[in-house]
């Protein structure tokens, strides 16, 4: 079998990924061993493929993973069932109901709620990722029980930040985040919790809370 | 106890078995543990973000954005596929979303203009010998490689990005643009061909053709 040059560049890039046949592999090389310019486009395309392989052609930027780390940190919800949780979901709605009470005052009117029994959330950091379903009333921790169970999220459900479930009318469950429900503001909070609280609900980063 | 990232010291157990254990104890509620998991790929993440949005302002949010929806959506993933190959077609997706948004398809319509139809004749028929990897630790041959890089139309890009730079299979590739395996090779072999023609001149007869390197290994 005997290839041309046309033929070895039609199949030089599965010649690499050794995805042709033994009898045209064997020509090719026959042909490689004869062809300056076929040998220079195979040279030259393996050189390619090595350099862009090699992981010092992009430096990861400063910082990039501590951000992205922080991020992920703030989006997740804190653990359920603890009384430490407890405390710390009390506590965050403690200390920002007052703030937020003067933030809503000189805010633009809140998105009409889906619920007329409902209570808006407070506190809800904006950039947690949360479940809705299309018909139901209320946003939940993703993987809430109470989604499919009482909203009927079927195949409705998505995933949406909760700054945008908040803009659609959504309000929180009132059982997987029932933390951030106004009615648990009176409570008092132990001291020592303020500082990790303050970090969990951004409260010393611009655009914390809602 | 305050929610903390846990990254592994010692080098973690890739292996899809012991991923597929550790996303599983991740959805039972050990969400600390996807640091853990989204840090050996993050690199990939990013490198796949830059190379479709050209630009490191945007690329860092895409990725950052693409590593949280992959945490709302964990459940989801069924281990049909690799974790990291699933973490990238996020980033893909989010990508072209973040594209859409800057209406970037306006100067693509330029760019797309590179045809897919009939063979490629290569340009250049340089000797190009052995570039050494020592070759990366210069600036401006970084620089010139992203810029090449940069300059393919982005189904070429997205092609030999998913495929050479990620190492993806050819059928993931496929799977992760929703393109066919028939396209993939045709993309690759193009990219592969486009981006040594326009590399040649500088690589072949630039500095390596005067500067006397040591043999080394080559990968094939």
């Amino acid at each position: 079998m005997v290839v041309s040059c046309e033929q070895v560049w039609r199949e030089i890039s599965n010649y690499l990924e050794g995805e042709v046949n033994p009898q045209l592999r064997a020509a090719m090389e026959a042909h490689f061993r004869e062809c300056k310019h076929c040998t220079a486009v195979l040279d030259g395309t393996k050189n390619v493929v090595h350099l862009y392989t090699d992981d010092r052609l992009v430096e990861l930027p400063a910082g990039f993973s501590e951000r992205w780390q922080r991020k992920l940190a703030e989006s997740m919800p804190p653990p359920r069932g603890t009384a430490y949780g407890w405390l710390i979901a009390v506590a965050a709605v403690a200390l920002v109901s007052g703030s937020f009470a003067l933030a809503r005052f000189n805010s633009p009117a809140s998105p009409e709620l889906r619920s007329e029994h409902a209570e808006p959330g407070s506190g809800v950091p904006p950039q947690m990722m949360v479940e809705v379903a299309a018909d139901g009333k209320t946003f939940h921790a993703p993987g809430c029980k109470y989604l499919h169970e009482h909203d009927g999220a079927g195949n409705s459900a998505r995933i949406v930040t909760a700054a945008e479930a908040m803009r659609e009318g959504y309000v929180p469950c009132v059982r997987c985040l029932r933390r951030y429900l106004n009615g648990q503001a009176s409570l008092v909070v132990p001291r020592e919790y303020r500082e990790d609280l303050d970090r969990r609900i951004g409260l010393n980063s611009p655009g914390g809370g809602l | 106890m305050p929610q903390r990232m846990m990254i592994a010291e010692r080098p973690p157990d890739t292996s899809p078995e012991a991923e597929q254990a550790l996303i599983r104890r991740i959805c039972n509620g050990n969400s600390s543990l996807f640091a853990e998991l989204v840090k050996r790929y993050e690199r990939r993440v990013y490198v796949t973000a830059l190379a479709l949005l050209r630009n490191d302002a945007d690329a860092q949010d895409v990725a950052q954005e693409a590593i949280l929806k992959a945490f709302a959506n964990l459940r989801q993933f069924r281990g049909e596929s690799r974790f990291s190959t699933w973490l990238i077609q996020i980033t893909v997706n989010e990508a072209r979303m973040r594209q859409r948004k800057q209406h970037a398809n306006l100067f693509e319509a330029i760019d797309e203009s590179q045809d897919e139809e009939g063979d490629y004749t290569p340009r250049d028929f340089a000797d190009w010998r052995e570039i050494p990897s020592e070759a990366l630790e210069r600036s401006e041959i970084r620089a010139l490689l992203a810029k090449a890089l940069a300059s393919l139309a982005e189904k070429y890009r997205e092609v030999f990005l998913l495929r050479d730079m990620d190492q993806m299979s050819i059928e993931e590739t496929a799977e992760a643009l929703n393109i066919s395996i028939a396209s993939v090779k045709t993309r690759l072999l193009r990219a592969r061909l486009m981006l040594r023609d326009i590399l040649a001149p500088a690589l072949a007869d630039g500095w390596f053709s005067r500067t006397p390197f040591g043999k080394g290994s080559k990968p094939w």
